[in-house]
């Protein structure tokens, strides 16, 4: 397994107000590799990616991603290297105005010059040959079912070939089957693309699927960080919790 | 291997106390001012959004032309309707159609346009642009590598400055065609007869008065239905917030600049 670190994450520091979300968050994040943030809701599981690709700034800290430091880009360098991380939003986030064909297009041809109509066919067919779901080609958004959404949500990422997925909650609101469908497709980006994974999930059956590492936000700190089993072999309250509530409940 | 990072614990940083009132509303003007000026900073350097700034002209104006037909129409006819007894009571019914000229391309063309347009254009606005901040559409356009404010502001924002304009002029002319309409009933003026009546009455700066009350007007509507949509707070009820907010703030600027512009003209006119 490749070891060089492509993302960097050191004292990392966010509040809202007098909400402090991350407290000094430290992370390193491999090549090739899926690490899996898993936490209660309202922990900053979320802002945690959103500021990995600069939609926030963060109060503190280093953040430094493909070795880039985020905070310090600006303009056309930070479209750039948007175009090399894939974000799926817990929502799917597809533009609701545009068909699934133009959903795909739109990153395509707003940031690749010099295509022609047949190359983003391709490009589109290929997106969603992936995450099997050509027959939606001509579908608008709302005739799609959340699971068939979230898919579009991460072919319209892979439409670019990006070399870091973000994925926030890709299970969150899905029937277990789908959940299923959804954490092999996560497997598959990895293999396929080549891409370093960050998902941000509290479904452990995910954590478990498809992270090579696992590391719990607790009080705005990564508390543990390491594989599935050895972070719930942890005799801790709060991690026995989490997943207590997830397998035995 | 398990790493455990429990043992360094750090103060998180500490915030100021929070703004009270005045500044609050001094950090609001600022944001507003801050909208603007990014808005003609990201408007007048490319890349620039001409497919979307058409689209959104045929969505402004293709779209609001029944709707501005109609009410242009009746407008027409009841300011006719209205002025005539006034006039009559007078012996000056002679005036009506310079009246009706004046009314119509000074004030009530390009007030009755901002008005409907604010009402079905802002909301429009203000709700698309709300929904799209809700459901992270906007946050999907940014990590895709577009830039949104352009892409959804700069547009929409230039093609309401260009379409309203157009849309008054248009009013303008339905609008007379109810005020004869109602004049030929009464009176069996001819078409010809009074259009050269109206066109007698008023001036080229009456014209230009009213094109560049509508361009401001336009980019009223524009610029308030995308930053209250773009600034809407996240849930279903902020969406119809920014849209109730983006008609209520457009309409009430409208007037403000109405009485601005008036000021400006009555000056210009020496009177």
């Amino acid at each position: 397994m490749a070891s060089e670190a492509v993302i960097v994450i050191e004292n990392l520091r966010k509040s809202f107000g007098n909400l402090h979300v991350l407290r000094g968050v430290d992370l390193t994040v491999n090549q090739n590799e899926n690490v899996v943030v898993l936490g209660r809701s309202g922990t900053g599981k979320s802002v945690l990616i959103k500021i990995l690709v600069g939609l926030l700034k963060p109060d503190a800290g280093y953040v430094s991603v493909l070795g880039q430091e985020v905070e310090q880009l600006k303009g056309r360098d930070l479209n750039q290297f948007r175009q090399k991380v894939g974000f799926s939003f817990q929502n799917s986030a597809l533009y609701d105005s545009m068909s699934i064909r133009e959903n795909l297009e739109f990153p395509l041809v707003r940031n690749v010059r010099n295509l022609s109509r047949a190359d983003i066919d391709r490009a589109v067919e290929e997106a969603l040959d992936d995450v099997g779901l050509s027959q939606t080609i001509n579908q608008m958004p709302s005739e799609l079912s959340g699971g068939q959404r979230k898919r579009i949500g991460i072919a319209r990422t892979l439409i670019l070939k990006p070399e870091i997925m973000l994925y926030d909650e890709p299970t969150a609101g899905l029937d277990p089957i789908t959940c299923i469908d959804i954490n092999n497709l996560i497997n598959e980006v990895k293999d396929r693309y080549k891409a370093t994974s960050i998902i941000i999930t509290h479904d452990l059956t995910c954590a478990k699927t498809t992270g090579d590492r696992v590391a719990m936000l607790l009080d705005g700190k990564f508390e543990r960080v390491g594989t599935f089993d050895e972070v719930f072999a942890d005799s801790d309250e709060r991690v026995q919790q989490f997943y207590n509530y997830n397998f035995v409940n | 291997m398990l790493s455990d990072t429990k043992a360094s614990p750090a103060p998180p940083p500490e915030k100021p106390a929070e703004p009270g009132r005045l500044t609050r509303l001094f950090i609001a003007l600022a944001d507003v001012a801050a909208f603007v000026g990014r808005f003609f900073r990201e408007a007048l350097l490319p890349p620039y959004e001409f497919g979307e700034i058409v689209r959104q002209c045929y969505e402004v104006g293709y779209r609001s032309l029944l709707l501005i037909s109609t009410t242009g129409f009746i407008t027409g006819i009841v300011f006719t309707n209205q002025s005539r007894p006034s006039l009559s009571e007078f012996g000056a019914t002679s005036w009506l159609h310079s009246l009706i000229a004046i009314a119509i391309v000074r004030a009530l063309g390009p007030l009755v346009t901002a008005l409907i347009a604010a009402g079905k254009v802002g909301s429009s606005i203000g709700a698309e642009l709300g929904s799209m901040n809700v459901t992270e559409q906007i946050d999907a356009m940014e990590v895709s590598g577009t830039d949104p404010f352009k892409f959804l502001v700069v547009s929409r924002v230039l093609a309401t400055s260009f379409t309203i304009p157009i849309l008054t002029f248009y009013t303008i002319f339905v609008a007379l065609i109810g005020a004869f309409v109602n004049v030929n009933s009464v009176e069996q003026t001819s078409f010809t007869s009074f259009m050269q009546e109206v066109f007698g009455a008023v001036t080229f700066l009456d014209i230009f008065a009213s094109l560049f009350k509508s361009i401001f007007f336009g980019f009223t509507i524009g610029i308030v239905g995308c930053y209250k949509g773009f600034h809407s707070s996240k849930g279903t009820e902020g969406v119809g917030k920014a849209a109730n907010a983006a008609v209520v703030t457009s309409m009430f600027l409208i007037f403000i600049e109405e009485l601005i512009a008036l000021q400006i003209i009555g000056a210009l006119r020496g009177s």
